[in-house]
């Protein structure tokens, strides 16, 4: 059995102190597995965009152990962080952040130009994954020209640019019309199905969740059995 | 992120917002076009008197007088001394003791001279071209070294044994020359009395047409060592055995350290021993001291207009980090460094500091050479005045000086975008 990409142990996560402390998660463990699609399902409030933050190495645990195929995120610090952030995950978030004065394909090549790449190389790259979204006849436009569905689209282009093992989506359909969202949907899957990227959604919507392997519900910052849900 | 691209992207950032970022340009510029103006005014005036001092005399020369036994103590007259004789300075009149030899001997065994040479004073009657009007000259005689500023021909030649006069251009006319050039090369003749009260008179040739210049220099007829020997031969026939040989100022020469200390030192042994040495520079320092205060303060001036657009930096910067919380948080999580993102910021703030400064230079430099080209021909008595003068050199500082005072204004917006936490920036519920 293969180590889990992602492994969490105990985490607890606390916001402010005293008598405004406020634990957004209290003691969360589970593994991500290669390869898999993992959907986080729960309401709004239940901790599950702290959860992803807390897996993307966007900030640390108060307390628990998290490891990235075995090494403690903890030991992570600086250039090594930032590196290995932006080398492993891809980003897809609900709003879409994209530059809007800025082309699709500068918008689209931002993660390759952080991580040092080469002009020639980051065109060629960001041509190649637009050209995978059917978005290559758009690389010239600028971003705030795009629709709904394409500006998603660019996003997850921006996301895959740079090959990632994980890509984290925060509500990717939420912002979108019901047949743009599905389209967004297959796009990820397909993703993760062909290439075997890591897929781990952050949703509160229980059909987009039961397309993935598999899904864990937060509530109140603590994990709740499957069957419960059901129940 | 390369470096490049940071730079790339912190200049294509400045244009973003394009009003925002012109009237921040706009404030910068302003204060540049005043600074470069102003410091070329000081280039210009300094470079002239710097010219000047070439022109009046060398470096290496000082003028000493002899200082009157019985210096005042006080603000009343001094009373009459007949061995003495009174020279105007400015407004200030000067009683000076004559010299002869033995001063010559003195002045030669203090430390640092190389050599004195008395200077003869030479009263000319008149001179004439040809059979034209006979016309009021003063002259003087020419320190090899120095540079006069000349229109046309040559400077006069310590060694050639020919007799040379310069002339001031204001004579060209007036002695029946069509032009400075065509002077070049004629021959004058000079008249004066001798010490028996006969009229002499001695023929020169024109070496070389003077413009005037500040000190007095080219306002005078300049005569070559061989011509003022032969000059001041004739002036001295005749006169009382008493009276010859005597000179009120001599020229000394030291050897030139380049230091100002030795000079300092030097005038100070000249002065234990009962003279008074000053060189030209001496001469024309207080003049410059002045126009460097002038200058000093019309800059302060301009540095303040700067300050000002500092502050119009800092606000836009401001207001950029704020637009663009979004996109800081979203590069950071993507694994930009904290350091890359204040290169960005304070890149975009010596970036617009620069476009501001450089085009403020630019065209500080078209705006002040077409004044001090306009104003030249008002002061055209002065010819060789520049009043604005380009040093690319202090062109060069004042650009640098703003894009550092940019990137200073920019380090503030600039830390806060560091600094910012990205899930802070992300977070939209
Ligand atoms: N920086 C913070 N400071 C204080 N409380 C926070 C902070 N971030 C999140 N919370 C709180 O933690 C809880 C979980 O938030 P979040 O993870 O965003 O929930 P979800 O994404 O499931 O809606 C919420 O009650 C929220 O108010
Ligand atoms: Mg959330």
């Amino acid at each position: 059995m293969p180590a889990p990409i992602l492994s969490l142990h105990d985490v607890h996560k606390s916001y402010g102190r005293g008598a405004t402390r406020f634990d957004a998660l209290k003691g969360v463990s589970f593994d991500v597995l290669e390869g898999e699609s993992l959907a986080i399902v729960g309401k709004s409030g239940s901790g599950k965009s702290t959860l992803m933050h807390l897996m993307a190495l966007l900030d640390q645990p108060t307390s628990g152990t998290i490891a990235l195929s075995g090494t403690d995120a903890a030991s992570l610090h600086g250039r090594t962080l930032n590196t290995t952030r932006n080398k492993t995950f891809g980003f897809v978030f609900q709003q879409f952040f994209l530059t809007s004065g800025a082309s699709v394909l500068e918008n689209v090549i931002l993660p390759l130009k952080i991580a040092g790449v080469g002009r020639s190389e980051r065109r060629r790259r960001g041509l190649e994954v637009l050209a995978r979204l059917e978005l290559d006849d758009k690389a010239r436009n600028r971003a705030s020209d795009l629709s709904g569905g394409q500006k998603q689209r660019a996003v997850i282009a921006r996301a895959l640019v740079n090959d990632p093992r994980v890509i984290f989506a925060d509500e990717p359909t939420g912002n979108l019309d019901t047949a743009t969202g599905a389209v967004v949907e297959d796009i990820l899957f397909t993703l993760n199905r062909e290439q075997g990227i890591t897929l781990i959604i952050v949703t509160h919507d229980e059909e987009l969740a039961a397309r993935c392997d598999r899904a864990i519900h937060v509530r109140d910052g603590l994990i709740i059995d499957a069957e419960a849900v059901a129940a | 992120m390369r470096t490049i691209d940071v730079i790339g992207s912190a200049v294509s950032n400045t244009f973003r917002s394009k009003t925002r970022t012109l009237l921040t340009i706009l404030a910068i510029f302003i204060g540049a076009f005043t600074l470069t103006i102003t410091t070329g005014l000081g280039t210009g005036i300094n470079r002239y008197i710097d010219d000047t001092v070439a022109s009046v005399g060398a470096s290496n020369g000082m003028t000493v007088s002899k200082n009157a036994p019985d210096a005042p103590t006080g603000d009343g007259p001094r009373a009459y001394d007949p061995n003495a004789s009174t020279t105007r300075q400015g407004p200030t009149l000067t009683a000076v003791e004559l010299m002869d030899d033995s001063d010559v001997t003195a002045l030669r065994a203090i430390d640092g001279v190389t050599s004195v040479t008395p200077i003869d004073a030479i009263t000319l009657d008149w001179v004439r071209h040809g059979d034209g009007t006979q016309y009021q000259a003063a002259i003087g005689g020419f320190f090899s070294g120095s540079a006069l500023q000349l229109a046309a021909g040559a400077q006069p030649s310590d060694t050639s044994s020919e007799l040379q006069v310069a002339i001031p251009a204001n004579y060209v006319d007036s002695l029946g020359f069509d032009d400075a050039a065509s002077a070049v090369g004629q021959t004058i003749t000079l008249g004066l009395t001798d010490g028996a009260h006969q009229a002499q008179q001695v023929d020169a040739t024109v070496i070389g047409v003077a413009n005037p210049s500040l000190g007095g220099a080219g306002t005078t007829l300049v005569a070559n060592t061989a011509l003022s020997a032969n000059l001041h031969d004739l002036q001295s026939t005749g006169l009382p055995a008493a009276q010859q040989g005597q000179f009120r100022q001599a020229s000394i020469r030291f050897a030139d350290s380049g230091n100002a200390q030795d000079v300092t030192a030097l005038k100070t042994r000249l002065t234990d021993a009962g003279y008074t040495g000053q060189t030209v520079a001496d001469q024309l320092g207080t003049f410059k001291t002045v126009i460097d205060a002038i200058v000093v303060v019309l800059n302060a001036f301009a540095i303040i207009a700067l300050l000002a657009a500092s502050f119009g930096i800092v606000n836009t910067l401001f207001m950029s980090v704020q637009e663009r919380t979004r996109e800081i948080g979203l590069m950071k999580a993507m694994g930009m460094g904290s350091g890359k993102v204040f290169g960005l910021f304070s890149l975009e703030a010596t970036f617009i500091g620069f476009l501001g400064s450089a085009i403020g230079a630019a065209i500080g430099i078209g705006v002040g050479s077409l004044v001090g080209n306009a104003l030249g021909k008002v002061l055209s008595n002065l010819p060789g005045l520049h009043l604005i003068a380009f040093d690319p050199l202090s062109v060069l500082g004042i650009v640098l000086l703003v894009m550092a005072i940019a990137f200073l204004a920019g380090t503030l917006p600039a830390l806060r975008a560091a600094r910012q936490d990205p899930i802070e920036s992300l977070r939209y519920e």
